[in-house]
């Protein structure tokens, strides 16, 4: 059992940790919100998205559907695609949970995986205690949340040409994700050059243009990374547990 | 069918947080089929990829402020700037390129 101190302490690193994370969660929420806007959602409908789903990505895919009126079952299987990363680093993350730790640590855990909070918490030496994470949460969620509803706000009230701007920040996040492990790894790189080339070729060729863009993101990811499975089976240098 | 915004943000917060806690709550030990593992490690790059391009040329005012953006995205992700980093310099060539194009 873990004493109250050292929750504590776990505690108030979390919320140390979780204020750069609040930080730049702000300003990608805030271009979310712009997307949300454009999409015809209210502010309050785009807080309540970032609230409940905390997932960048994943959120975009869904205003997206939003947008296109999608039926339900569209949208699902598009979060399901758009967030399928959250599947493999929650998989990463119950290796780093303590035996035994209780059901609604897990639940709670699980609600708060993104990238930036699985890094750090990935990051901290020996058994996650959750309270670290608990802190980093509690600095970083409220800014993801309000950071959308601001935006959805100001998508209103913001000069067309300060929009515009704000619009290319989700994909500038979505580049600082993809690009960098393409140095370490060649195929990551040729998966991306391949997948920017295949999701072109869907929306100008007339053959493939009239399926629906969250149609064409499922058939595309898993097309590709099906292939790239086959051929390129990505060996996992983690040692056996 | 008549959609309901709420309706889809629910139907969103129930996969989403369904994809988090199943494994966290569900699995013990490692995936060790060589296929799920690999095809799992590539979907977030190649998902991501495809709705970034070409999607971001049609997010700003002009295509080719949009071009900019991909590529100052891309030069400066590969120079190892953090996520904050490479969005705010997007969003900065957007917004000069946008003073002389439009």
């Amino acid at each position: 059992m873990i004493l109250r101190d050292e929750n504590r302490q776990a505690w108030h690193e979390g919320m140390k940790d979780g204020i750069p994370i609040g930080l730049g969660y702000f300003a990608v929420a805030f271009s979310l919100g712009i997307a949300a806007f454009n999409a015809g959602m209210s502010p309050i409908e785009a807080f309540w998205t970032s609230a409940l789903c905390n997932a960048s990505a994943g959120e975009y895919a869904g205003i997206t559907m939003i947008a296109a009126k999608a039926v339900y079952l569209e949208l699902a299987i598009v979060t399901l695609i758009a967030n399928a990363r959250y599947m493999l680093m929650s998989c990463a993350l119950s290796q780093r949970i303590k035996p035994g730790t209780k059901f609604r640590h897990r639940l709670l855990l699980g609600f708060y995986v993104t990238d930036e909070l699985f890094a750090i918490s990935v990051a901290r030496k020996g058994y996650l205690n959750p309270f670290y994470t608990y802190g980093a949460i509690m600095m970083a969620a409220p800014c993801w949340a309000i950071g959308t509803f601001i935006g959805a706000v100001a998508g209103d009230i913001l000069p067309l040409r300060v929009v515009s701007a704000f619009s290319v920040a989700l994909y500038g996040m979505f580049l600082a994700i993809i690009i960098p492990p393409g140095k370490e790894n060649k195929i990551i790189a040729y998966l991306v050059a391949i997948s920017f080339a295949a999701s072109f070729i869907f929306s100008e060729i007339p053959l493939f243009s009239n399926i629906s863009s969250g149609t064409a993101i499922i058939i595309l990811t898993v097309v590709i990374s099906a292939a790239a499975a086959i051929l390129f089976p990505h060996k996992e240098n983690k040692e056996e547990s | 069918m008549e959609s309901n915004t709420y309706m889809y943000i629910l139907i969103m917060a129930a996969v989403t947080f369904a994809i988090r806690v199943l494994p966290l709550t569900l699995i013990q030990k490692q995936i060790s089929n060589q296929f799920i593992q690999s095809f799992l490690y590539y979907v977030p790059y190649v998902t991501l990829a495809v709705m970034t391009f070409p999607a971001i040329l049609g997010a700003t005012q002009s295509p080719i402020s949009g071009w900019l953006a991909l590529l100052v995205g891309v030069f400066s992700a590969w120079r190892g700037a953090g996520l904050f980093k490479v969005a705010l310099s997007c969003c900065i060539v957007v917004f000069a390129a946008e003073l002389v194009l439009v």
